[in-house]
């Protein structure tokens, strides 16, 4: 990889679209390379005003195909589209299988999508610490859309609520009864909720479990909320449900733009922002400097946990 | 800790043989590298414009139909076309041995057949990759 790349060149190129440049920032500002930091200060300045559309839901429910579909669907509208999408980094080796670009590879040669993979990197929680990073470089790109897809989650990952404008959590007619979707956690934070695979047996059960589950708030005497999310059914596949999705997905966002919802969100992400960064610059560099010599003084009883955590953390 | 390696996997051409592409792919994997696989039936455009987007280090690509001296340097030409001129590009298969000379002398850096064990592609990789840094 070429080392030699000057920071405002790069940004003008990126403003001015251009793809390969999008492509070195993102891996600049991903890897913390030199100059991270010129091009993240420049890239946040255009932030905020596009909508980020995350895409949460467990492994294998159809994420990726839905994504897909609905870079498609902004496509036929003519909307410039960005598309990032993380995978888990092994906690053994540090490597990763990206393997979410493959279901869409329809797209890769259209000069209006930009695809971007990436690995978690030992951040838990379905995202990665750099994506916000990455969501600013796409937002200086021009992208009009720009999609999320977490890795396949289970159901207590609830960062992306805290990074998209919008989620569209995922589901399919074989995830369980009412019960499921009752629980804390995921459940809690999408925006719309979608039952892929909708080609499947037991759609209706899925969708009427789910409109139970949401509705037992109204039951409890809670208020009946500026935004209720709807439940939707889609076919991934062959492509069923995408413009009602994708209408539904345009509602939220004027719902966002015309309420103060979108100003709170948007603020949220800031602090999210602000807190993956100390967390990247604090605690991770902090945890770097621990050293096997200081594991021996723990197990000879030399030191304490807390001794030596203040000595890291000094 | 350094930055992962990041290499894509692809299969160009009409050939669906993916056990070994998928076998490379758990390789690098294991070896701490991020590996993108694109699937099967890419066309050198579409594996050019996925190794942009992903600002990859090197490109591994996989064909075992024999039509790998068409579609493999059409495949170094659009990542040149792309101003990709630094991503090592390797290739397997069943490759001839007589062939391997004129993939070299288009582009592609390495080439390794049946049976290569993975540990040799894997430090290949590392060793070539660490000199391009």
């Amino acid at each position: 990889m070429p080392a030699k790349t000057n920071p405002s060149d790069l940004v003008r190129r990126v403003r001015k679209g251009e793809h390969a440049a999008a492509s070195r920032a993102l891996s600049i500002v991903v890897d913390d390379g030199k100059d991270s930091e010129a091009l993240a200060k420049e890239f946040f300045k255009a932030s905020g005003s596009v909508q980020k559309i995350g895409v949460s839901g467990p492994p294998g429910v159809g994420k990726s195909t839905l994504t897909g579909r609905l870079v498609g669907h902004f496509r036929s509208k003519k909307l410039k589209v960005g598309v990032l999408m993380v995978d888990p980094s092994s906690s053994i080796s540090g490597g990763a299988f990206l393997g979410d670009r493959l279901r869409i590879m329809e797209h890769a040669t259209d000069p209006g999508v930009f695809i971007r993979s990436l690995a978690s990197r030992g951040m838990i929680g379905g995202l990665t610490y750099a994506i916000f990073g990455a969501i600013h470089v796409l937002e200086s790109l021009g992208c009009d859309k720009i999609l999320i897809e977490t890795v396949g989650t289970g159901q207590d990952e609830v960062e992306i609520a805290s990074v998209a404008d919008t989620v569209l959590y995922v589901t399919t007619p074989s995830m369980g009864d009412e019960i499921q979707a009752m629980k804390a956690g995921a459940m809690e934070i999408g925006d719309l909720f979608v039952v892929n695979k909708a080609d499947l047996a037991g759609k209706d059960k899925a969708i009427a479990d789910l409109k139970a589950a949401l509705g037992l708030g109204h039951s409890a005497g809670q208020a009946v909320k500026a935004w209720e999310p709807p439940v939707l059914a889609t076919s991934a596949k062959d492509g069923d449900g995408v413009p009602e999705l994708a209408a539904g997905l345009e509602g939220h966002w004027d719902h966002l733009k015309k309420s103060g919802e979108g100003r709170a969100r948007l603020k949220r992400q800031h602090a999210t922002e602000l807190q993956f960064w100390i967390q990247r610059r604090v605690i991770k560099s902090a945890l770097e400097r621990v050293t096997d010599k200081n594991l021996e003084e723990l197990v000879a009883r030399k030191t304490d946990p807390a001794s030596l955590g203040r000595r890291l953390l000094k | 800790m350094d930055k992962p390696l990041r290499v894509l996997i692809a299969k160009p051409g009409l050939d669906g043989h993916d056990r070994g592409a998928k076998v490379i792919v758990r390789a690098l994997r294991d070896a701490g590298f991020e590996v993108i696989y694109t699937g099967i039936r890419q066309t050198p455009e579409m594996i050019a414009a996925a190794a942009m987007q992903e600002d990859v280090d090197a490109v591994g690509l996989s064909l075992l139909s024999g039509a790998h001296l068409t579609l493999f340097p059409a495949i170094c030409k659009e990542l040149k076309k792309k101003g990709l001129k630094d991503v090592l590009v390797f290739g397997g298969g069943i490759i001839p041995d007589e062939d391997v000379k004129p993939l070299q002398k288009a582009g592609v850096d390495a080439v390794f057949g049946p049976g290569t064990p993975l540990q040799t592609i894997v430090d290949y990789l590392k060793g070539k990759l660490a000199v391009a840094r």
